[in-house]
């Protein structure tokens, strides 16, 4: 996410010469740098020229802070106003009436029916009983796939003979009225915004049921298209909120900008993944990142450096179950790794929206110069040394200290440090631990061992 | 017996999509007057990458077709501008122009579905088991979709209108262990095509993909040269994102076929440019709809008529 946006702005960067002010000049590269990385993320076309030229005209002839060239001036205000867009109140889901009625919409495999049970669940736990209902009655088995969804929450399903949808809504809500139920979320089925005969229907059960609620759910990975189905279903009901479906993938999730500018309606909710827990708030900080493909500063930098320590823990697990041990050789390797990840540091320095108290965690994380300490000791050893460091008696270590120019306490705590992480190995290799630690990195998933491809989501 | 994925003449997607929507001449030009004639001037161009962008092309693949076209203008200078498009887009998706053979060398010949969540590999299954079913073929389906909530009686509704057994097991099962049950099935009942319908992953869930990478050992231990077509379904209303898909399923599991579904809603399906154009993996069926019989064989000429008009402007 973080790679290609961040090396071409940087070079637009770099060729805007210009300091102090922004102006038309010294913008032009990046304005369209920008646009293009608007429109790789799936913003529409129209929506990413209106937004970067509001978003210029505003820049023009603002003074740049200190510290920031114009390029990155310019940067920061795109990233500081995609948040103020993408934000705006998101009214939390209130029942009006009894029930409160929520209706999902949208095209077909948005994930409407995976988030009416997350919302069930979602809304339980807040303490207000739910009935669900389907009204697809056209996808094979997507009653079934709702009941069973509500059968593992244990929350209400609504059952009828009927599979005329109108008919199963009204009484879904007669059901829901009888039995006090506090909401009643009625899942519908996917529908093109083109198909006028369903969308006539989408309007006949808005119309019967009322809903306080009609939530729009798209997937975040839609494309270009997304503004007109958007729009179209927005003119066809009054739509009230919008839904962003699996999140948890890499889309840049520009449908996001798109669908609010053309609806103004707030992102409640975003689909994190396949789980029944897995929906959260919309956080337009961390979705205005995404969009630029900036990326979570702080995020970045954990995953990059789990990145570097999962090679690395591969290389050395294979070597531990060798039965060979890992050498000083070995850590040093591994250090160098570290100590090339603190240029990450500077290029976060160099980066726009990046807020000092974010720096200063992700700096906190590598420190380069304690690394190169290490190294420089190791490179005073000798090779018989650094094969075996049960050699390095008192007087070697004096002698290595003076060659790193360091306190013979640093060599020593290195030699601790080595043999800690050595031990630590053997132990999780025997335990076949190293495997599950390795998994667990891998996938991020809970260490706990669940087998293999069963019942891992 | 030879079974033959066959394609009637005239009854292509792009006939099947004027007939059902009215979507103008066409999805790129069609309201483009006066383009036809054009030539490429910069003007043109401005506009055409307007276009092409909106259709979900993309930005590298979209610079590739104007720089493409501009080097066809400099061969053919004052040519109309659509036909350098035309003729750019055709010349790059006939290069995925592969119709999926089957070949009866294979006994069961076996079709491995995957892809992301939503993107249409159920229905497209149950499509593909009604199109190789009336063209004669013998065909099982496997109910590898042990994860997602009623999945297996999703497929079994399209086994029922096929006419073709489903082999599945509890919810929960191991899939590659219902894909062998299938597979041991399909040799003892003789049949000539097992097909497999998976659950949908994101790409970047990586133990997922182990999962899969999982289901085809086990079918190639069964068969070594099995699966005999591993076929990718992205959904046509889907952006850049498809191309992050197809270049990771493809890394973990060698995609050789490509379904690309929805086509039937106004969105382009641009991207299937930048995918032919980065990994040339064969295009097999286009989808239009939700019935059995709208699964179209990928045809080039078709789609970039489709995408950009037939020249008549
Ligand atoms: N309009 C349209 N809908 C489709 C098409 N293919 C599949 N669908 C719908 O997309 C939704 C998801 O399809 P499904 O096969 O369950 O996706 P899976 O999760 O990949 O197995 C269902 O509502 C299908 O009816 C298509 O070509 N056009
Ligand atoms: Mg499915």
């Amino acid at each position: 996410m973080f790679d290609q946006l961040t090396a071409r702005l940087t070079e637009a960067i770099q060729r805007v010469t210009g300091k102090g002010r922004i102006t038309e000049d010294n913008v032009r590269d990046t304005v369209r740098t920008i646009r293009m990385a608007l429109l790789e993320a799936d913003v529409a076309v129209p929506v990413a020229k209106a937004f970067v030229d509001r978003v210029r005209d505003r820049a023009l002839g603002e003074e740049v802070v200190r510290s920031l060239n114009p390029g990155q001036a310019f940067v920061k205000i795109v990233h500081d106003e995609l948040v103020t867009v993408l934000g705006g109140e998101a009214s939390p889901l209130a029942p009006r009436g009894q029930p409160g009625v929520i209706m999902l919409v949208g095209l077909q495999g948005a994930g409407k029916t995976t988030t009416a049970g997350k919302l069930a669940r979602h809304l339980t736990e807040r303490g207000g009983a739910v009935l669900l209902v389907s009204t697809d009655v056209y996808r094979p088995a997507a009653r079934e796939q709702l009941a069973t969804l509500a059968a593992d929450l244990g929350v209400g399903f609504f059952k009828t003979d009927s599979n005329d949808p109108a008919t199963i809504a009204t009484e879904a809500l007669a059901s829901a009225q009888r039995g006090g139920q506090r909401w009643l979320i009625l899942d519908t089925a996917g529908r093109l915004h083109v198909d006028t005969e369903m969308m006539a229907e989408a309007r006949e059960l808005h119309r019967l049921v009322e809903p306080s609620e009609t939530l729009f759910v798209v997937d975040s990975m839609a494309g270009q298209d997304a503004v007109n189905s958007a729009r179209a279903f927005h003119e066809a009901l009054p739509l009230t909120g919008v839904i962003l479906t699996k999140t948890d993938g890499d889309a840049r999730g520009g449908v996001a900008l798109s669908v609010r500018e053309v609806t103004g309606l707030p992102i409640k909710l975003v689909g994190t993944g396949e789980k029944v827990d897995a929906l959260e708030a919309f956080v337009p900080e961390r979705f205005a990142s995404r969009i630029l493909g900036m990326g979570d500063v702080v995020g970045l930098v954990e995953q990059v450096q789990q990145s570097v320590n999962r090679e690395e823990m591969e290389r050395v697990a294979g070597k531990l179950k060798e039965g060979k041990r890992l050498s000083l050789e070995d850590y040093r390797e591994q250090l160098r790794q570290l100590v090339n990840m603190g240029g990450i540091g500077q290029l976060l320095d160099k980066l726009p929206g990046v807020k000092p108290e974010q720096l200063a965690a992700a700096s906190a994380k590598i420190d380069p110069k304690q690394f190169r300490r290490q190294i420089g000791i190791i490179d005073s050893m000798t090779p018989a040394e650094r094969r075996q460091p049960s050699l390095i008696d008192g007087s070697r270590k004096r002698r290595i200290a003076a060659g790193a120019g360091l306190p013979v306490q640093e060599v020593s705590r290195l030699l601790k440090q080595h043999e800690q992480l050595t031990k630590t190995m053997k132990q999780l290799t025997k335990r076949g631990g190293m495997q599950r630690l390795l998994g667990a990195m891998r996938g991020g998933g809970g260490g706990g061992g669940p087998p293999p491809f069963r019942g891992r989501r | 017996m030879a079974v033959e994925a066959k394609e009637k003449q005239g009854t292509g997607f792009f006939a099947k999509l004027k007939a059902r929507l009215n979507r103008g001449k066409t999805w790129l030009t069609g309201d483009l007057l006066g383009l036809g004639s054009r030539p490429l001037d910069e003007a043109t161009v401005e506009e055409l990458e307007t276009r092409l962008l909106t259709a979900d092309v993309g930005v590298d693949a979209t610079q590739w077709l104007l720089d493409e076209m501009r080097k066809a203008n400099r061969r053919t200078p004052g040519a109309p501008a659509s036909e350098l498009l035309r003729q750019t887009a055709l010349a790059l998706m006939q290069t995925v122009e592969a119709p999926l053979v089957i070949s009866a060398a294979h006994k069961p010949f076996v079709i491995l579905a995957i892809g992301v969540n939503g993107t249409g590999k159920t229905t497209t299954v149950g499509k593909l088991a009604h199109r190789l079913k009336a063209s004669g073929a013998s065909v099982m389906l496997a109910a590898a979709d042990t994860f997602r909530a009623a999945a297996v009686e999703q497929l079994q509704e399209w086994g029922r209108r096929a006419g073709v057994p489903v082999i599945a097991q509890a919810p929960g099962a191991d899939p590659a262990a219902v894909v062998h049950d299938a597979l041991v099935a399909a040799r003892a009942r003789n049949i000539d095509v097992v097909l497999a319908d998976t659950a949908g992953r994101l790409h970047t869930a990586a133990g997922l993909m182990d999962e899969l990478e999982k289901v085809k050992r086990v079918i190639a231990r069964f068969d070594a040269t099995a699966p005999h077509e591993t076929l990718l379904v992205l959904d046509g209303s889907q952006g850049q994102n498809a191309l992050a898909q197809a270049l990771r399923f493809n890394e973990r599991l060698k995609v050789t076929g490509l379904v690309i579904t929805k086509l039937d809603g106004t969105a382009k399906g641009g991207i299937l440019l930048a995918i032919a154009r980065q990994l040339r993996l064969p295009i097999r069926y286009v989808a239009v709809g939700e019935s059995a019989e709208d699964l179209d064989v990928f045809r080039a000429e078709e789609f970039v008529r489709a995408l950009v008009g037939d020249g008549a402007g």
